[in-house]
Formats: structure tokens, sequence, C-alpha cells
């Protein structure tokens, strides 16, 4: 029904535009070629907003929030597709990362005219899904350009589900990883005879290896941001949490209760606390500097998300290498999120959605270039390519995203949410010494509750 | 002087109430004429201005979302209280009134004083007119961007003068917590002084030129003519750029949004930046409208202890 709606209204827009086009025919000859261009063009866009058709008939609207290295590999995966035989033509826009993006998006899916497929975050992606912004991908349309849900990595695949429904198609998975300066690694004596790290386990492995580190850097062990960095914070509490037997989400309900094991939080932030106190860790680095130690060998290990491999392959005579963080507690765990294609909602025609089904599937099918900036793709036929298997260091990682654990469901929680930014701000005063584990957590309770008291928006 | 300015224009004001009070058969044809020319604006300012300040007012009350449609539950006080205890708010209207004391001084002040010269230029007046003012007239778009460029920290025009001037390592003006609000009141005060300068301008020309001739006879020098001449006759023009200038920083938020979004971290995050995220990002409509509400009351309070600090000093005067 709607479909038949939308082709008469884009009908009429298209009578409406001919007649204009006659008028504006006569006025050309008058007033030059180029006026009657920058007129016409200014008249469809006029008229495709009256009449609520789309601006550009078979166009595949993209958006995107890339930029750095990211930006660089998606705009060479977009024109591989613009090259690819049967393409339709694209429209790709990026713009600022995090909260800017995503209230676009909403307000854009809102008023009714969005894109044909965005970009987001699969944190993030839950939150749209709840507020009915985006399209189900149903088997059906899957499998209309060849895809089925056994393509993917079944840890995104099944934390992108929403009541038993797909709303998501992920991209890769982007785990908080273990980065480690191979010189130093090998001075300290942690390397095996291929120059790989050797498996470090449990906690008395882990102190282990960052004094035998320590030693050889005389400043620090490992180093990870503790200042001005609220989600590193956080990605580095929750991995270590999400590694104990008997950890319990730490939101629970949708986000209307608080369900963190208490004793499990207060002694993993308790540990925390205590590599930086030895001075195993530095207490007070920001993002950028917690890098650096690493890159310059003030630190035999680095501690941040797998895409900082870009930064790192930038520095000139680094060597380096990338490992799943240590199993320090029970269990593997890394904290981590997904970068997933979504439709927002709207009427598509059968073309439409064959258009953005079709992007969506050439893009995965260039996970191998998206690889290359460290993301672990979750499309399995590039994941168990041997391309891949012998993509240095990100091979090395690559299992890290069986176990991830992704930001706990909550209207306020995702990446760069309020909800990592509460409890971040204050496990970096952990880190930093300058809050106890029970004050930081008495904090974060009284802040989160008044979220957990409010009605979610969703 | 200007007392008697003001009662006179106050009494030259009641006789046409009084007419409409009486009322006569044509005043009332009149009257609905006046009514059918205003209609048009009046439909809009209804519908775009009066409507959406009441819808406000009720969504503070309920749990409105944006991505839901209706007014959500009732919420009661709720929002109200959830802001009023929240330190983010507190944070963001001291910022707000912090932007209002950096350049609320400096756009009534400088704006005289430039005036003032300007005024006393005898050729291309004219230059001096529109060098003031263009910048005005630019979209605050632009203006960020011009100023970005400006405090690019390393590369930008005032880290070199800063190197210039001997600091080896010039801290980033926008990237400092404690400097980019003072950035940000720099770039408004250059963007938005124009405004103040053409209204001081326009009051300059209307001082009659004898006052000041009598004032030469009788031996008045330069800086005496200023300070009993120019600086009372005007004082209708300050109230009136005064006014205006609080309200227009306490509604700060393109030259933050665009230049900073807020940061460093929250150090310059503003009330409306406030209202815009809990509204469009975290969807909730309800709680975003309790804080304009708040806003507008903040605003309200600065407005009547303004008139009423004037009131005070007409009485004096008078």
């Amino acid at each position: 029904m709607a479909f038949r709606d939308r082709d008469s209204g884009s009908y009429a827009a298209g009578a409406r535009l001919s007649r204009r086009g006659l008028i504006r025919g006569g006025l050309g000859v008058a007033a030059g070629v180029g006026l009657a261009g920058g007129l016409s063009g200014c008249g469809s866009a006029l008229s495709a907003g009256i009449a609520g058709t789309q601006l550009a008939p078979g166009t595949v609207m993209y958006w995107n929030l890339f930029g750095g290295g990211d930006g660089v590999r998606m705009v060479a995966m977009q024109d591989a597709y613009t090259k690819s035989p049967g393409a339709s033509p694209l429209q790709a826009a990026t713009f600022a990362w995090g909260n800017p993006y995503y209230t676009k998006l909403t307000l854009a899916t809102v008023g009714g005219a969005p894109p044909d497929v965005a970009i987001s975050h699969l944190t993030r992606m839950q939150n749209l899904a709840t507020a009915n912004l985006l399209t189900e991908f149903t088997d059906d349309m899957l499998s209309m350009v060849g895809l089925s849900p056994s393509d993917f990595n079944q840890t995104p695949w099944q934390a992108q589900k929403l009541n038993g429904k797909s709303y998501a198609i992920p991209l890769d998975t982007h785990p908080f990883v273990l980065y480690y300066n191979v010189d130093v690694c090998q001075k300290a004596g942690l390397l095996d005879s291929d120059g790989n790290l050797k498996p470090i386990e449990g906690k008395a492995g882990w102190e282990a290896a960052l004094k035998a580190a320590k030693d050889v850097t005389k400043a620090y062990g490992a180093s990870v941001s503790t200042v001005g960095d609220t989600a590193t914070s956080w990605r580095w509490f929750t991995t270590l949490y999400s590694q104990r037997n008997g950890n319990t989400p730490f939101l629970g309900d949708g986000g209307r209760k608080l369900t963190y094991n208490r004793e499990l939080t207060l002694d993993t932030l308790a540990y925390i606390q205590q590599l930086t106190k030895s001075g195993l860790m530095p207490a007070n680095t920001d993002y950028a500097g917690a890098q650096t130690l690493m890159f310059t060998g003030k630190a035999g290990f680095y501690l941040e998300g797998e895409w900082e491999i870009t930064t790192a392959q930038a520095v000139k005579g680094l060597k380096f290498g990338m490992v799943p963080v240590p199993t320090i507690f029970d269990k593997p765990a890394a904290q981590a999120d997904s970068h997933t294609f979504v439709l927002p909602r709207m009427d598509r025609t059968e073309d439409q959605l064959k258009r953005a089904m079709g992007f969506i599937k050439f893009l995965l099918t260039q996970s191998m270039t998206w690889a290359m900036g460290g993301h672990i793709p979750a499309y399995l036929p590039i994941k168990n390519s041997e391309a891949y298997q012998k993509l240095l260091p990100q091979a090395n990682y690559a299992k890290a995203a069986e176990f991830a654990v992704y930001d706990p469901p909550a209207w306020y929680s995702g990446s760069g949410s309020n909800f990592e930014n509460i409890t971040g701000a204050q496990i970096g005063l952990v880190q930093q010494g300058l809050a106890t584990p029970q004050a930081a957590l008495d904090s974060i309770r009284s802040q989160l509750e008044i979220y957990a008291r409010t009605e979610s928006p969703l | 002087m200007t007392t008697a300015e003001l009662q006179t224009t106050a009494t030259v004001a009641r006789p046409s109430r009084f007419d409409d009070e009486v009322g006569g058969p044509r005043t009332q044809g009149m009257t609905r004429a006046g009514w059918l020319f205003l209609a048009p604006f009046a439909v809009f300012y209804i519908l775009f201005l009066i409507w959406p300040v009441i819808y406000m007012v009720i969504t503070s009350f309920f749990n409105t979302s944006m991505v839901r449609s209706g007014l959500g539950s009732f919420a009661g006080l709720a929002n109200y209280h959830e802001m009023l205890t929240k330190p983010d708010f507190w944070g963001a209207l001291w910022h707000t009134i912090q932007f209002t004391i950096y350049t609320t001084p400096p756009l009534v002040i400088l704006s005289f004083v430039f005036a003032l010269l300007a005024n006393r230029v005898r050729h291309a007046q004219w230059f001096f007119r529109l060098a003031f003012f263009v910048p005005f007239i630019l979209p605050s778009a632009a203006i960020a961007l011009i100023w970005t460029f400006i405090f690019t920290p390393s590369t930008g025009l005032w880290n070199e003068f800063q190197s210039l001037l001997g600091d080896p390592a010039p801290l980033p003006v926008l990237g400092t917590p404690s400097l980019a609000m003072i950035g940000i009141a720099i770039t408004t005060v250059w963007w938005t002084i124009g405004f103040n300068f053409v209204l001081y301008l326009a009051g300059l020309q209307d001082i009659p030129r004898e006052l000041y001739e009598a004032a030469a006879v009788d031996g008045a020098t330069p800086w005496q003519q200023i300070r009993s001449i120019t600086i009372p006759l005007l004082s209708r023009t300050t109230t009136l750029v005064l006014l205006l200038q609080i309200v227009a920083s306490m509604k700060i938020f393109d030259q933050v949004y665009l230049m900073t979004s807020g940061g460093p971290g929250v150090s310059t995050q503003v009330l409306l930046g406030l209202v815009t995220n809990t509204a469009f990002t975290d969807n909730r409509i309800g709680a975003a409208s309790a804080a304009s509400v708040l806003l507008f009351i903040v605003i309200l309070i600065i407005t009547l202890a303004r008139q009423i600090v004037e009131s005070i000093q007409n009485r004096r005067e008078a």
C-alpha cells in the first residue's frame, strides 16, 4: 500500500517538474545555460521536499561516523562499490563521531528523511531499535543478497538482537586489547622463540610480566589512560570485572536496576588501584600519553581498543604486537563494541530495499580493507579466509571477538554515553588514587540511580 | 532632562488608549481593520512563538519523549527536581552567567567608545561604520570557523603571536578549560559589537549640537562634555543595549556548539547546550523543557531586577 502511495507521489512530482521544466527551458534560452541549470537543481529539491519524495531517486544514501584511518578505509570501500558493476549512485556523508551523529540520525528518522543505510554502534543501535527507529532485517531480506545469519560471528549477531528480532548487520567487533612493545618484551624475556608474546595467565603471571617489563623500561610495566578519557577507564574496568566468576551485568532490566556484584566490583577497583599504586602502571596519563609511554619504550604494554593500530603503525621504528587482554582472573573476556549497518525506519520500495541490501553486502565483502584498521570482521567468509589469517598482528587478537563483552543495555548506556562518562570518571579517580573504591562506587551508584529512576524516553 | 523626556512620552501614550476605550463607531471600524492587518503576523506569532512556549511549560511536567508521540506519562515536578539537583545543570548555568559577565561589559563599553570615536571622524565615516558592523552580518558558522582557525593550537595566528612575544609553548585557547570560555567571549565581542555600535551611533546623532556649542562657550573640556552631556543623554540607549545584551548573552548557543561543543570536558557547556543535549540526544523533551523553563525564569529575574534598579534610579533623579 505504502509503496503505491509513494509511487504516485513521485509521479505527481515528476509531472510538475516537467511543466516547470518547459517554462524553464524558455528562460534558459534567454538567460543562458548556467542559470537554467542552477534553477532546475533548486526546483527539483523544492518539489521533492514538498511532495515528500526522494531527492535523488535510485541513489543509495549512506551515513557514517568514520574519521581518521577508518574514514580513509571506508572511502576506499565506497569507491570500490561505485566502481563495481551494477552499483547504484552513492551519496555518502560522514558526520562527527558520538552523540552528534546519533542525534542527527534520530532526528532525520523522526523527521521522515533518513538515509537508506546508516552505520551505528551495536550498543547504540539497541536504543534506536527500542525507539522504533529501525527497520527489522528479516531472513528474506538477508537471502535477497545471499546472506544468512550463519555468515556472521555469533557474538555480535546475538548481541544485536532485540526481542529475538534482528535490527543490525554487524560489520566488525572492536575489542579492548593488549599492545606490547617488542623490544622491551624481548629484553624482559617475555617473548618466545618466534618473537611472539608468551601467554600471560592469572594475576601472578600478569604482575610478573609487568615487573619484568618495568625492570627494562625503568618507568612502567603497562600503561592505560587514567585522565580525561572516561571511556578507556570504563573499558579497562569492565574487561577485568567480566573476567571474574560470578560477575553480573552492571545494569539490569533495561537500565532500571543496578545489578552489579558489589564485592567483585569493589575488589576489581581495588586491584586496578593497586596496579597504579605499586607503580607498575602510571597513575596520571591521558589517552595520548598512555600511547606515547609504550611507543617510546617507557612501558612494555599498552591497553586500548584495537583501532590504535593505525597510530602505532605510523610510529617510525616501533615494533609492536597485539594480543587479547590476558585472562588475569577466571575466564577470558574483553570489553568491545561493534560497528553495524542499520536501516532507518521508512517506507521502502522493493527497489530501494534491494539497493540498500546490495550496498551492505558489497561493503561486507570489502571487510578485508576494513580489517587493516584493526577491526575484527564479523563477516565469517572474510574472517575465516586465508588472507585474514595471514594478516598480522590482526589475526593474533581475532579470538577476542569470541569473548567480547558489550556494555549493558539501557537508554543512557552505550559507547560514549552518559553511563560510560559517569562510571569512567570515577574509575579514573580510582586509578589516579584520588578516590577509594568504596567512595567511587558510592558516587557511581548515586549518579546512576537518578537515571535508573527516570522513565526511559525510548 | 532625561526624566522629563520620559514623562512626555508617557503622557503622549495615554490618550490613544483613552480613545480606544471610548470607541466611537469610526474607531471601532479602524480597530477591526487593525486586527485584520495584524492577523497574518499574529497567526505566525501564536503558532510559532506563543504556542511552543505554552507547550514547553506543559511538557516540562511530563515524561515527553522525542521518539514517541503524545505527552507521555505525568511526571509532576520530577523533571524540575532532577534539574535542580543535577551538578551538570548548575555547571551549565554558571557557564552561561560566566559568559554573560565576560561579554556584556566589553560589548557595552567598547561599542560606546567606538561609536564616540567614529562619530568624531570628519572624513570617511562610512568606512568606520562599515568596518565595525560587517562582522555582525556574518553567520555564526563563519565566525566560528574564522576564530577556530585563529585559535588553532601550535600553528594558529594567536599561537604565533604568543610565540613572538616569547611564550615557548602557548596553551591552546579552546583546548584549555580555563581559557576556552574567554576564547568564545572574544569571538562574540568581535562578532556582535557592531549592533550595539550602531545603536550608540544613532543615539549620538540625536543629541543636539547646540548643547555641545553651549558647553564649549562655557569652557567645558571635551571630557567634561562627554561626561555631562553625552553619557546622560545616552542613558536610554545604554539601558536598551544593556538589556538586549544580557538577554542575548544568556541565550548563548551557536558559538559554543560550533567551537567547543561544550568542551573541553564540560567546561564551556551552557544551558542551551544542556537543553539541546537532553532534548535531542537523550530524547527527553520533558526534562529539556523543565531546564528551558528554569532558564526562562532566570532571564525573567534578571530583566525584572534591571527594571527595578532603573525605576529606583529614575525616582532618585526625579
